[in-house]
């Protein structure tokens, strides 16, 4: 109807144009890209921080040679040097730190010890960790004088990566991921959170200020209290859609130029390494894609996740969380509404909004379980029942769901909506007319009853 | 012919009547008056008017048929609590209330153009609400109430928060509007405006009807028999079988008096008994102001 427009127009343009809004949808992305942008730049930076390190042994050269020198750091096996004296010298002498290893080693895993000013890179540390395990686990092997140990060593050298498939009903077979799975349950689970929590308690704090503003009596003048109330909901839920899309394309645009300036002047190997898969333009895509079969492994292991990513049923998905965003925002931002009128201000809100948060919070606690083991009977009810299944739900479609179930759910939580809707409205109606008594669930009780 | 008509409406909220069986009747062009001590439920009258709440029981027509949801765009409300969006400007707002009375925007422009500068308020269009004054809110908010030029318009309290000067503007507007055809029924508990405005009042107290009729004929039905004389100099009138003095006064150099007939003697008979004592400046029937009919009537009630 024409007047649920112009309130529509309204709640959205008012709440569009506040600084605030401006300012959360620009800082928003911009700390996004940091998040994304800035480990890739510290991978970088370390890069250039090449590190010399000394390795002291007590009176033995049982690890001469055995730690390999790599791109970001030179092992220098220092022989007849006390531990003692180098701990004071060692910087001077250019060395980032000492790496005193005890001939007890191959008996006490932990006789090691890595001397620094600094906090050393978790990456230093593996490759010294890994180097010494091989070596201490050959020269236990060495023990026991089998033949041709370096060639069989070799030769049993595997690194093990774990393919899943997926069969789905028509029997075809799908590459998926777990990872990716987990990433997108997660994503769409508390996408759904915040867009129904956030903005649900933007409806409450609107109804709050036009009862206590007094601006509703004017306006139930001209308007039926519903059209006020759904103007309003609608409103909000555009405002909310509006400030998700600028994120997720501004995040996309700073991404894309950081990267595209920045990481230029590196050679384009190392780009694809440290940049996260996601990111990258599908052009760049589909051109790994294309290679996969000279490429090197870091690259097909990506294509191969980009192919997994694209195997995720996008259209159930996106249709799923219309619906659900829809329903599930409707249903909360009604119930919202209704106790934003039945307060005179926000402090008395607490009492009523516990009632309400309880479900959300739990719904995203399940939400958390459910990447863990999506076929939980917990998740499962959950995916079900109408005040939670939002939430739920979405974590749980990207690990495939029965059709079946999510047409119960949905119609479970239209039939729910539909009656939350209408109970908010007839309190909604009473409560924003209500001024100066404390409101008490027995008293919402009576609301719900009275007629027209 | 009656504008707006209510008829024996009944209205219960938990276990308190807020209306029983009030019926009123408006005629057209006619200032309304809505008196009653607080919580009488005319707020209740005035929101059933509105259509923001329903009546349990009895009747509402406007113009000779069933009040409908539609018409709302044929009455504009004043509420007596005054309400406008704090953080929105003045001109944005005013054109939200005209659009939700279902003005197109073009027209809502000319119209608000119009009435800003017959109120000489033009020059707050780009402000907002928090920075005007309460006055300065209030002439706004009467722009948004008569803006669709409603049949029908309901002010409540329309004077509070005004200084004398623009109290006046105000009452003059809401003469032009009953003169260019509106009908107005007028909510307030200053009975000076009451006298000076309305042609009708109806009385409500304890959710029901207490008195209903003409603002003259209520008054001379509570003048009955009642005469105010005034003498020049100091003046003393003794009563005798046929008048009681119920009071006298003097101030400065003139003596005002106010005698009640107690029996069925004409106004010639009383001034030629009193012509005798001092010369006679005015005669007139007391007329009682609404004020005191109010509390007497409220008050005989208990």
């Amino acid at each position: 109807m024409n007047k649920i427009a112009v309130i529509i127009k309204r709640e959205y343009v008012t709440r569009v144009r506040k600084k605030s809004f401006i300012i959360m949808t620009i800082l928003a992305p911009v700390l996004m890209a940091a998040i994304i942008i800035l480990p890739t730049l510290l991978m970088m930076n370390q890069d250039g921080d090449f590190k010399k390190i000394a390795v002291v042994e007590d009176n033995s050269d049982l690890f001469k040679g055995v730690i390999k020198n790599t791109k970001d750091a030179e092992f220098v096996y220092l022989e007849n040097t006390r531990v003692e004296d180098l701990q004071k010298t060692f910087e001077k002498a250019g060395y980032y730190g000492i790496l005193y290893i005890s001939p007890e080693l191959i008996n006490i895993p932990n006789a090691v010890q890595l001397i620094s000013k600094q906090q050393p890179p978790i990456g230093l540390l593996q490759h010294i960790e890994n180097s010494l395990k091989k070596e201490i686990e050959r020269q236990k092997l060495l023990a026991y004088k089998i033949e041709n140990l370096d060639e069989i060593m070799k030769n049993i050298e595997t690194n093990v990566s774990v393919q899943t498939k997926k069969i789905d009903e028509t029997g075809a077979v799908k590459g998926t991921s777990t990872g990716i799975a987990m990433v997108l349950a997660y994503a769409l689970g508390f996408l759904m959170y915040m867009l129904v929590f956030i903005f649900g308690a933007q409806v409450m704090r609107g109804v709050i200020e036009e009862k206590t503003s007094r601006v509703v009596e004017v306006i139930i003048s001209s308007v039926k209290p519903v059209q006020l109330m759904m103007g309003k909901i609608i409103g909000i839920a555009l405002v909310g859609l509006t400030q998700f899309l600028i994120w997720i394309f501004l995040t996309m645009a700073i991404v894309t130029i950081l990267k595209t300036t920045i990481l230029q002047k590196s050679n384009l190997h190392e780009i694809t390494q440290s940049v996260p898969q996601s990111l990258m333009s599908s052009d760049q895509q589909a051109a790994l894609t294309a290679q996969t079969g000279t490429m090197s492994p870091e690259l097909a292991e990506f294509s191969k996740m980009f192919d997994n990513a694209m195997n995720q049923p996008w259209g159930l998905i996106i249709i799923c969380f219309i619906f659900y965003f829809i329903t599930g925002y409707l249903l909360y931002a009604s119930v919202f509404a209704a106790i934003g009128s039945a307060v005179d201000n926000e402090t008395e809100t607490q009492q009523f909004m516990l009632p309400v948060t309880i479900p959300i919070i739990f719904a995203l606690m399940v939400a958390m379980g459910t990447m863990q083991n999506p076929e939980s009977s917990l998740s499962f009810w959950c995916s079900m029942i109408p005040l939670t299944s939002p939430i739920v739900m979405m974590a749980r479609i990207p690990f495939g769901v029965p059709y079946w179930q999510i047409a119960v759910s949905m119609v479970l939580m239209m039939v729910t909506f539909v009656g939350f809707v209408w109970m908010a409205a007839k309190v909604y109606r009473t409560g924003i007319l209500m001024y100066g008594k404390k409101t008490s669930w027995k008293e919402i009780w009576k609301w719900l009853r009275y007629s027209g | 012919m009656s504008l707006f008509e209510a008829k024996n409406v009944t209205k219960q909220y938990g276990d308190q009547l807020a209306l029983d069986k009030v019926s009123i009747s408006v005629p057209e062009q006619c200032i309304y008056g809505l008196l009653g001590p607080n919580g009488a439920g005319k707020t209740t009258l005035i929101r059933i008017i509105n259509q923001i709440t329903g009546p349990d029981s009895g009747e509402l027509f406007l113009n000779g048929k069933k009040l409908m949801p539609e018409d709302v765009q044929h009455i504009g409300y004043l509420p007596e609590e005054r309400g406008l969006y704090k953080k929105m400007k003045v001109g944005e707002q005013a054109l939200y209330f005209a659009r939700l009375k279902g003005l197109s925007k073009a027209e809502a422009m000319k119209r608000l153009k119009y009435w800003f500068k017959k109120l000489d308020i033009i020059e707050w269009w780009g402000k907002k609400i928090e920075e005007l004054s309460k006055g300065m809110a209030q002439k706004v908010q009467f722009v948004t109430t008569v803006l669709h030029e409603p049949k029908l318009l309901i002010f409540d309290e329309p004077f509070t928060g005004f200084d004398p000067l623009n109290t006046n503007i105000i009452k003059n507007e809401i003469l032009y509007l009953r003169e260019r055809g509106a009908t107005i029924i007028f909510s307030t508990h200053n009975m000076e405006s009451v006298e000076e405005l309305c042609d009708n009042i109806t009385l409500i107290d304890k959710a029901k009807t207490i008195l209903e009729g003409s603002v003259h004929e209520i008054r001379s039905r509570w003048a009955a028999n009642e005469y105010d004389l005034v003498f020049d100099g100091d003046v003393k009138i003794e009563g005798n079988g046929h008048f009681n003095i119920l009071n006298q006064q003097k101030e400065k150099n003139i003596s005002v008096i106010r005698l009640k007939t107690t029996s069925s003697i004409t106004t010639n008979d009383i001034l030629q008994t009193v012509m005798k004592s001092g010369n006679l400046v005015s005669f007139n029937p007391a007329m009682p102001s609404m004020n005191e009919i109010f509390i007497r009537v409220i008050e005989s009630r208990g």
